[in-house]
């Protein structure tokens, strides 16, 4: 089980969280204007790496509220957690990345 | 070597000391007509249809690690075609009728074992879901039928069908040809019969990038035991299917989650048949070993990691507890991960991916275990089976169904039950 660090409400376990799937995929601002290969690239297409990866999860037994986390998809290890509209942590500030 | 009852008694006498090895370990050549991304089970069975099917030889499959070695050895074993859409349950009869008679096919026992897997419903909503799956699939000639709690307490001794169980059994769905087969014979079977037929199986040779000419068309690998050349290319990578498909420049509608899976200590034979509950998520059959084999839930988070969390299993554990309450005192020996791919949609659409358009001969495929077989034998890259571009049947059958109205309206008038492919 996880633990993860809620930017509002500090460490708790995993299963007070819901998972939100890949951060900072932007609806995009006017769908209608869309045609379908571009409708379907912000439905469907997703970066799946093998390494960092920004996700968005939900404390939904706790405050309520998503935030954003940037986890490695082969130890699980969550280095960074932020705020819901913060930009994405440049990987180059944060110590430690170069180890899973 | 043909196994057989003879050559058993004749290495039997001279102390089993003359057995050949099953497969070549060959260096790669320079170039292929085709290579094969992944020698699970279903890498192995396409590279072994293409040979005996497509007659194409001079072929290689190629593995970072050992053959079989990721999700094939991973699984929980479960053969079945109980599935709802056309699409799923074409794919997964064809693999059923191939299961039947793949240890003689293949000269390989693979312990298929047709001992019938229970689906249970738990809710009314169940009730009419799996009834409807019944329905559907007797139309399609596949069978299925349902059981009341008591007939399935009859067919299945072990199950508690009490009434006041928290999630009460009210049915099941019977598939009596669904079963088990031996996981890791499957792609040792496979192996052998593609080796046989000229296959090379290259293990131990991780893809680090696939190269595109000018025009878009694949040229050749980039291997850790160097570059080799084909003009056409299958990748069965499971769920490292994005990692690789990056490598060639095109990304995947796929997100890879942590499926987990245990077993139990070997006890001695309880288990009649494969039982799965879809509601509470777990499903159990007996390995003729005497394991329990289970399969639990899939975590929330994507991850490459093929392990998962506790509470996973234990949510599991907790269902089999209450749906079999001897089992209770019996211990856990292992658990494990696989990294089962998610589709966002239909695989038939990859082809109109913007950035695959130009790797026309490039094949995608995956499948459980169940499918291995099936999907094996289809998926493939032969230009003198290529289809007129006005036949817009997808080449492969859908994984995932679409579920526009118009396909709900379609139920009622249906096809004949062949795989779009063969």
């Amino acid at each position: 089980m996880l633990l993860i660090t809620c930017p509002h409400c500090g460490a708790r376990p995993e299963i007070e969280f819901r998972y939100g799937g890949e951060a900072h995929v932007a609806r995009p601002a006017d769908p209608a204007t869309l045609d379908d290969a571009a409708w379907a690239e912000f439905l469907y297409m997703r970066s799946n790496p093998k390494g960092w990866h920004a996700e968005r999860w939900r404390h939904e037994h706790g405050c309520g509220r998503f935030f954003n986390a940037i986890r490695h998809t082969v130890s699980d290890r969550i280095v960074v957690t932020y705020r819901a509209g913060e930009a994405r942590p440049d990987l180059a500030t944060i110590p430690g990345l170069d180890t899973p | 070597m043909k196994f057989s009852l003879l050559s058993l008694a004749r290495q039997a006498l001279r102390g089993h000391a003359d057995w050949p090895a099953q497969w070549r370990s060959p260096d790669p050549k320079p170039a292929y007509d085709a290579i094969i991304l992944g020698a699970g089970g279903h890498g192995l069975a396409t590279a072994y249809y293409l040979a005996r099917e497509h007659g194409m030889r001079n072929i290689a499959v190629v593995e970072k690690g050992w053959l079989g070695g990721g999700n094939t050895g991973r699984n929980t074993t479960i053969i079945r075609s109980n599935y709802l859409w056309e699409e799923s349950e074409a794919i997964y009869e064809h693999a059923v009728k191939l299961w039947e008679t793949l240890s003689q096919e293949l000269n390989y026992n693979v312990m298929y074992s047709p001992r019938g897997v229970m689906m249970l419903a738990h809710t009314i909503h169940d009730v009419q879901v799996f009834k409807r799956h019944v329905h559907a699939n007797r139309l399609a000639g596949i069978d299925n039928e349902w059981l009341t709690a008591e007939q399935a307490k009859e067919f299945c001794p072990p199950l508690n069908i009490a009434p006041g169980m928290r999630y009460p059994i009210l049915g099941a769905a019977l598939q009596r040809r669904g079963g088990t087969a031996r996981h890791d014979a499957v792609a040792w079977g496979y192996a052998r019969g593609a080796d046989r037929l000229g296959v090379d199986i290259i293990q131990n040779c991780e893809v680090t990038g696939i190269r595109r000419g000018a025009a878009g068309a694949i040229t050749g690998i980039e291997t850790t035991r160097g570059f080799i050349a084909t003009p056409k290319l299958g990748v069965v990578a499971a769920g490292h299917t994005s990692v690789v498909m990056a490598m060639a420049g095109v990304r995947m509608p796929l997100e890879s989650y942590p499926l987990q899976a245990l077993v139990s200590e070997p006890i001695k034979p309880a288990m009649p048949c494969v039982v799965m509950s879809n509601t509470i998520h777990a499903y159990i059959s007996q390995s003729d070993k005497g394991e329990l084999v289970i399969g639990a839930g899939t975590d929330v988070y994507t991850s490459y990691s093929q392990t998962g969390a506790l509470h996973v299993t234990t949510h599991t554990l907790d269902a089999i507890c209450e749906l079999f309450p001897d089992f209770r005192r019996v211990r856990m020996l292992r658990n494990w991960g696989g990294d089962r791919r998610r589709h966002a949609r239909p695989l038939a659409h990859h082809r109109q991916d913007p950035g695959s358009r130009p790797l026309r001969q490039l094949r995608l495929g995956h499948r459980r275990l169940q499918g291995d077989a099936g999907l094996g034998s289809c998926l493939r890259g032969d230009d003198r089976t290529r289809r007129p571009a006005s036949d817009r049947r997808p080449l492969l059958p859908r994984p995932v169904p679409d579920r526009s109205a118009d396909r709900r309206g379609r139920r009622g008038g249906r096809r004949a039950l062949r795989p779009p492919c063969c």
